[in-house]
């Protein structure tokens, strides 16, 4: 089997590719650690809905 | 192999174009003062929120630029300035660039909403309709006035800023909108006298095709008059303080100057010196306004230390 030498298009399309996933990557990155910080930084909430429950608050603790 | 000779001739777009797409050089600009107004705002944020925050309001800018693109393609194409754009050059098909800016739109908005609160992500929908449809699809093309009120559109980041802070709307923010909008007149102007054939060629009812080039000199000194106070006014908020009162007073009456001579010469003598004067001032326009949110942001840096503000 002969291979066809790469053409220019080819380069130009994997630059595009390579592009597109690291911006993608980056995005996932990004909303991971946007979770964290919201999940970790001590509101009163219930991690299913992310819904603050004043119920749950500690007197005289977070959320008062 | 035929068929990818035929891909060549449209010309496929590369990473870059698309980036192209988004305007980056505007898109710094919105950064700048966004990020001014997130850390002028009396409420912290933490830094991975504010980080998102900002290139979320970044990447509705650059969708709203892309938008642009899409709907100006046949007057980019007969400007100079504007000729070598993704679509008017072919590399980026006209409704790629809507896919684009129509995606991003919606990415940018929501997930602004969940980084940093909903009103910020309503600010910036905002935002983007009125560059992509009131400036771009209304106004460009119907007024003269077309720079006046589009230029809210670029006055709202700092303002989209402060909200992902506070969650509100103040009267500091409002006045680094008023700070934004009221200087996007003369800076405009400024660059029109100077570029006539492109705007005229492409028939985009600028104040000087339309008004004539001494109304355009008028105006370019009213605006500048009125932006001043709006300016300096800053200074007596929370936000401002001496250094942003020394810094506005300076550049307020140098740009004043700038406008007032603008204002005195007519058309002979700015043929014969190549437009110096506008082109000076045009330049300048561009320091005015990064050293004010620069001074802002000097303001709130020394404030810990109980240096800034009043």
């Amino acid at each position: 089997m002969v291979f066809k030498p790469e053409h220019e298009l080819h380069k130009r399309r994997l630059g595009r590719n390579v592009g597109v996933a690291v911006t993608l990557g980056l995005f996932i990155l990004l909303v991971f650690a946007l979770t964290v910080v919201k999940v970790t930084r001590g509101d009163p909430m219930q991690g299913f809905d992310h819904t603050v429950r004043p119920e749950m608050a500690v007197e005289g603790g977070a959320g008062e | 192999m035929s068929d990818i000779r035929a891909l060549d001739q449209n010309g496929d777009a590369s990473f870059g174009d698309y980036v192209q797409l988004l305007k980056p050089r505007v898109m710094s600009l919105v950064i700048f003062t966004a990020l001014v107004g997130l850390l002028v705002a009396p409420v912290g944020v933490h830094p991975v929120i504010a980080f998102a925050s900002i290139l979320f309001i970044a990447l509705g800018a650059g969708a709203s630029g892309a938008l642009n693109m899409w709907w100006d393609a046949d007057i980019d194409a007969v400007m100079r300035r504007t000729r070598g754009r993704p679509v008017p050059a072919g590399k980026v098909e006209a409704g790629e660039a809507l896919g684009v800016g129509l995606g991003l739109s919606g990415l940018s908005v929501i997930m602004l909403g969940l980084a940093a609160n909903w009103l910020a992500a309503a600010l910036l929908a905002f935002t983007i309709f009125f560059y992509a449809v009131v400036y771009s699809m209304w106004l460009k093309r119907s007024t003269p006035q077309n720079i006046v009120i589009g230029g809210a559109a670029g006055a709202f980041p700092p303002m989209i800023g402060w909200a992902c802070a506070t969650g509100g709307v103040s009267v500091e923010s409002l006045l680094m909108f008023a700070l934004i909008f009221m200087w996007t007149p003369p800076h405009f102007w400024a660059l029109a006298l100077f570029m006539k054939d492109d705007y005229s060629k492409a028939g985009v009812p600028m104040l000087t095709v339309t008004h004539g080039r001494r109304a355009t000199r008028n105006h370019v000194l009213i605006y500048t008059i009125l932006l001043a106070p709006v300016a300096v006014g800053a200074a007596f908020t929370s936000i401002g303080g001496p250094v942003y009162l020394a810094v506005a007073l300076a550049l307020n009456a140098w740009f004043l100057i700038g406008a007032w001579r603008i204002w005195r010469r007519d058309e002979g003598v700015a043929e014969a010196d190549g437009y110096a004067v506008e082109k000076a001032v045009f330049r300048f326009s561009l320091y005015y306004l990064f050293l004010h949110f620069a001074a802002f942001l000097a303001e709130a840096t020394l404030k810990p230390y109980g240096l800034g503000g009043w």
